[in-house]
């Protein structure tokens, strides 16, 4: 089955796990600098965020690369960057709508979420389960169910 | 290894900005942060210094798991000498910044001297330069954060300035980070602001790399992650209510200190309770709780957002206050609450916004305030002192522009920024000044629970709940249970969780996770961070080693056995609580305190004796 991340934002509490665990696995090293989710607080509204790839069928970031640097990971569904192909040309950063695709300058390679190889570190790392790795043709199965708990079939529901 | 192994020394009065290794001697004796900042400080300073003169030096430090993925490993230390107290003093804070300073590639910022006008330091990574504060001096945390945000036009920048309290003298000053976390006790923000240091602002792209065993320490990182979600305190009731998960319970066992400590329970308790922030306001229909929130990497989430209903009076046509920010904890609730019978919720959490916007602490403000009602009720202070407003017991208003004074330091809010000590002596009553060593007590009245009175007294940075919570103990059952009434035993039990939490205030970890880790589980983490041996036996023996060192300090600076001491009203039959499972009793302080001594290794007169440093190694 292939899946997909799914993202809850209100269960955010801003901690960072996730941009720690997934700076760890690609770059050996705790910096949410250098994660490829990233948590945006909303001070006023009171909100945390997280945000990443998700991993589009129809990839800009793959259509837009002059290297075929970006590739689908038929096993994951996810559009990884092959490093040793990437020239650093930052095109993909341009085209991806949503800002995902982000340049190293450390190492000249661009980064993206590939959903770690279908071990997503995020996911595991979360303490609120707001980021869950789920069957990708069901993300809103959980959605579907909490709204199904809530019908009422009682006639007066109807009136 | 997990330090970064560097230091950046700021000299504010040469204006220089220079590198230099990390004693790693020290490092494997001290830590980080709370233990290994003081060992600068006493290395550096004369314990008899001015705090607020040139001599004094401040130290922001983070610890070894400080920027990892530690479950709460987000913690720095502001160490110095303390303006309230004479003492030294140690603030601790979570947020992001200490993370942050880690990540930029540094283990501490000692900074020395005095600058000659305002500056503000702006480091990135290896990169650290004074810049010019004038445009920013003389305003508040809040504004000199949106200012240095769109200075630098960098959202990931995390600052820790001073607010116009502190500019305006006010002794119990902190350092705000990430807008409303807080070193907040014993005054370091006025320490900073003495020096013309408006702002710390560090920007770290560089991360933390150098885990001694990274395997090792993802998997005992991940144990210990799945302890704190099982256990009830950090797994339901902190990030549920937060620390203001206490209020009822401490209301119920009468040991809630209430009307400047003239009772031991509030009959407002619920309506400024950690259950009462959920509840939908009369008023709009909303809760005064948005949601938790996180520090830096923390799996718990304690802290509170919490809004103000906009039609409330303390701000009304003030659009600024109507977003979200920092809510009510527990310490600050009871504070701005209870001990000034105040149970109007969003009025104690205007006060709380202003001591986060400008600056102060709202333990000692709180309790300065109750202090000064009772003065006004006896007549002492009278309205022209308080420009006309009713400085009853009880009054929201009182309390509102009592914090609006005490943030820019006008009025009445020039007295009142002194603290109770001076307030209550210049009046002339200072027994009327709820405080041990000039600082005031926290939430928890040591007449209805005695381990935590000995830990008042005995505390290095005044009357100070964090430094040996044997609240934990006493009443949450934590790691064992033991009677609040009793004094049997609970010398050693003081000294034994005063040891442990110097250790943990060492280790870039936050004290919450102790309700459901032991020394074992920080140990461990250690161990597969950092060089050296790390067993609990040698964290506990090197927070002994930091409690010693502090009250080496604190006895060169002038603190005598006579300092160790409670207020007359809660150790003395006459001050007897009223109500509540303590009716009539009163703190036996005294008579635990010779016990105490003698478990630590001190004489008589409280000095530690030469076995005793000998075996630290001090």
């Amino acid at each position: 089955m292939q899946k997909a991340l799914l993202i809850d934002p209100d269960k955010c509490t801003g901690c960072l796990q996730c941009e720690l665990a997934c700076s760890y696995e690609h770059e050996g090293v705790f910096n949410p600098s250098k994660s490829r989710i990233r948590v945006f607080t909303f001070h006023q509204e009171g909100r945390f965020v997280p945000y990443t790839c998700t991993q589009c069928a129809e990839a800009w970031c793959q259509q837009a690369c002059p290297v075929d640097a970006i590739t689908l990971n038929s096993e994951t569904g996810a559009k990884d960057v092959n490093d040793s192909a990437c020239v650093g040309c930052k095109v993909c950063t341009i085209a991806c709508p949503f800002g995902t695709v982000n340049y190293n300058h450390s190492t000249g390679k661009v980064i993206k979420c590939d959903l770690c190889g279908g071990d997503p570190k995020c996911v595991s790392a979360c303490p609120t389960q707001v980021i869950v790795y789920v069957d990708a043709d069901q993300t809103g199965y959980e959605k579907m169910r909490q709204w199904a708990k809530q019908t009422d079939n009682s006639p007066a529901a109807s009136a | 290894m997990s330090w970064t192994g560097k230091i950046l020394r700021v000299n504010l009065t040469e204006g220089s900005v220079n590198a230099e290794p990390l004693n790693m001697d020290w490092a494997q004796q001290y830590l980080g942060q709370r233990g290994l900042a003081s060992k600068y400080l006493v290395e550096e300073t004369d314990p008899k210094c001015d705090p607020l003169g040139p001599d004094n030096k401040m130290i922001m430090a983070t610890g070894p798991l400080t920027g990892t993925i530690a479950a709460t490993g987000g913690r720095y230390s502001v160490v110095t000498k303390s303006p309230l107290t004479n003492c030294i003093a140690c603030s601790n804070s979570g947020g992001f910044i200490g993370a942050e300073m880690k990540h930029a590639g540094w283990d501490m910022i000692i900074f020395e001297g005095k600058s000659p006008s305002p500056v503000y330091l702006y480091v990135e990574d290896d990169h650290a330069e004074l810049v010019d504060a004038s445009d920013i001096w003389g305003t508040s945390v809040w504004h000199t954060d949106e200012w240095l945000h769109n200075r630098y036009q960098d959202p990931l920048l995390r600052i820790s300035a001073v607010g116009r309290s502190a500019e305006s003298g006010c002794l119990y000053a902190g350092i705000i980070n990430d807008l409303h976390r807080a070193a907040g006790r014993s005054g370091v923000g006025t320490v900073m602001a003495s020096k013309n240091l408006k702002a710390v602002a560090v920007r770290g792209t560089l991360g933390v790399g150098n885990i001694k065993d990274p395997a090792r320490f993802m998997q005992v990182v991940n144990e210990n992650k799945a302890i704190l979600a099982e256990n009830s305190v950090t797994g339901q009731g902190l990030p549920t209510y937060g620390t203001q998960v206490l209020m009822n319970v401490i209301n119920e066992i009468g040991a809630l200190p209430t009307k400047n400590m003239q009772e031991v329970q509030f009959d407002g308790a619920h309506d400024i309770s950690g259950e009462a922030m959920h509840e939908p306001r009369k008023s709009d229909g909303k809760p005064n709780l948005t949601t938790n929130a996180a520090c830096f990497g923390c799996t718990i989430a304690c802290g509170r957002i919490s809004t103000i209903d906009k039609g409330h009076f303390t701000v009304e046509n003030k659009a600024k206050y109507w977003g979200n920010s920092g809510g009510l904890e527990y310490e600050a609730a009871w504070a701005l609450g209870a001990d000034t019978e105040v149970n109007d919720l969003d009025a104690l959490t205007y006060a709380n916004f202003l001591c986060n916007e400008d600056g102060y602490d709202p333990i000692t403000f709180g309790a300065t305030v109750a202090a000064a009602m009772e003065l006004y009720e006896m007549g002492v202070i009278t309205d022209e002192q308080t420009g006309g407003v009713a400085f009853n017991f009880g009054s929201a208003e009182a309390l509102a522009k009592a914090a609006e004074w005490v943030a820019t330091g006008e009025g009445f809010g020039k007295e009142l920024a002194l603290g109770s000590k001076r307030l209550c002596e210049k009046y002339g009553h200072p027994e009327l000044s709820l405080t041990v060593k000039g600082q005031e007590f926290p939430a928890y009245d040591p007449r209805g629970i005695q381990g935590i009175g000995l830990n008042y007294v005995t505390s290095n940075r005044g009357a100070c709940h964090v430094r040996g919570y044997t609240v934990a103990s006493e009443v949450l059952g934590v790691p064992v249970k033991t009677d609040p009434l009793e004094t049997e035993g609970k010398p050693e039990l003081v000294k034994a969780f005063q040891d442990a939490t110097a250790a943990v205030d060492s280790s870039g970890l936050c004290l919450f996770t102790t309700f459901a880790w032991d020394m074992t589980n920080i140990a461990l983490q250690l161990d597969a961070a950092c060089e050296g041996d790390w067993t609990p036996e040698k964290l506990v023996e090197l927070g002994e080693r930091v409690w010693n060192m502090e009250r080496q300090y604190n006895m060169q600076a002038g603190v005598t056995k006579a300092d160790d001491t409670l207020p007359e009203r809660l150790k003395s039959e006459a001050g007897a609580a009223r109500t509540g499972p303590a009716k009539g009793r009163y703190s036996q302080v005294e008579k635990m305190l010779p016990e105490y001594y003698e478990k630590r290794g001190w004489n008589e007169d409280g000095v530690p004796t030469d076995e005793t440093l000998n075996r630290l190694g001090l």
